[in-house]
């Protein structure tokens, strides 16, 4: 799956609109993970996962942090996200599956706040940009 | 059987009470063609599908995407039994039409961005989790009668 030059214009889009939001929208999209999908609670048994947990926004910022930086090296996010792919290869080892859950919780987030910006083709664009970021940080797994 | 709670019937009735069926169901397909372009395959009579824009125009895409939606309003009345609810169309889609299962997984999720897009923050979590939950029950239904 390659991003064209219109997906990658699209992505930047989005993010520059959402700016400083971004945050705020990994850890809305963290909470509406674990409540779609409970099994994902697995990989945070050391956090609170309760309504307002700090521990859970922190870990939006970090999340929506390394989606900016993707969107900021669109044209290679393999180099990107290298450090991060390592940790989950090697520490973290989220089952693949999970990227995919995530990525689209943060599309229901981006909808929820701004269904004007999700146009049908926006949405292709940050689906696969997305995809891209979840094989990234999958690759070195085996 | 699944088993719904009150709240899980409360927030799919409540949802499905604001939808409007036609519109709803006509950017779903839409969608599906136009951010999942290989489901395209299954529409070759549909005239033109060259381009988001004429998707989005097709009057054969919005009329299927109506009939989708309508048809999973049944779904809706009959949370108690939406195996029976789907079984003759899901030898339909298996026999006649020759759908892969996974492709109602993918209008499943694009139905929820769509109903989050219309929402917006009315669309809680606990909202899309019974929604989520709805639409694989769905879509499990729909793939029960492959062979």
């Amino acid at each position: 799956m390659v991003l064209s030059a219109n997906d990658k214009s699209n992505v930047k889009t989005v993010f520059a609109k959402i700016g400083g939001h971004a945050e705020e929208y990994g850890g809305e999209a963290l909470d509406r993970m674990f409540h779609a999908y409970p099994q994902t609670k697995t990989y945070f048994p050391h956090f609170d996962l309760g309504k307002g947990s700090a521990q859970v926004k922190g870990h939006g910022k970090k999340v929506a942090a390394a989606l900016v930086e993707a969107a900021n090296h669109i044209d290679d996010i393999a180099g990107a996200l290298s450090k991060l792919s390592d940790l989950h290869a090697q520490k973290l080892r989220v089952d693949p599956v999970n990227f995919k859950l995530l990525g689209h919780c943060f599309l229901v987030v981006v909808a929820c706040h701004n269904p004007a910006l999700l146009t049908p083709e926006v949405h292709a664009s940050l689906d696969k940009f997305l995809c891209a970021v979840g094989t990234v940080l999958t690759a070195k797994y085996r | 059987m699944v088993h719904w709670s009150a709240e899980e019937k409360q927030l799919i009735a409540s949802v499905w009470g604001k939808v409007n069926v036609e519109e709803c169901g006509a950017e779903a397909l839409a969608r599906l063609l136009i951010v999942y372009p290989w489901t395209q395959r299954f529409f070759s009579n549909f005239g033109n599908l060259s381009s988001p824009t004429a998707i989005i125009g097709n009057p054969k895409v919005r009329a299927h995407g109506k009939k989708v939606l309508t048809s999973f309003g049944e779904a809706v009345k009959n949370l108690d039994n939406i195996k029976g609810t789907y079984s003759k169309l899901s030898e339909l889609h298996c026999d006649k039409l020759h759908v892969d299962p996974e492709n109602f997984r993918l209008l499943g999720d694009i139905l929820v961005i769509v109903l989050a897009s219309h929402f917006g923050r009315d669309f809680t979590p606990a909202c899309q989790f019974a929604w989520q939950k709805l639409v694989g029950v769905v879509a499990h239904a729909l793939a029960r009668k492959y062979h």
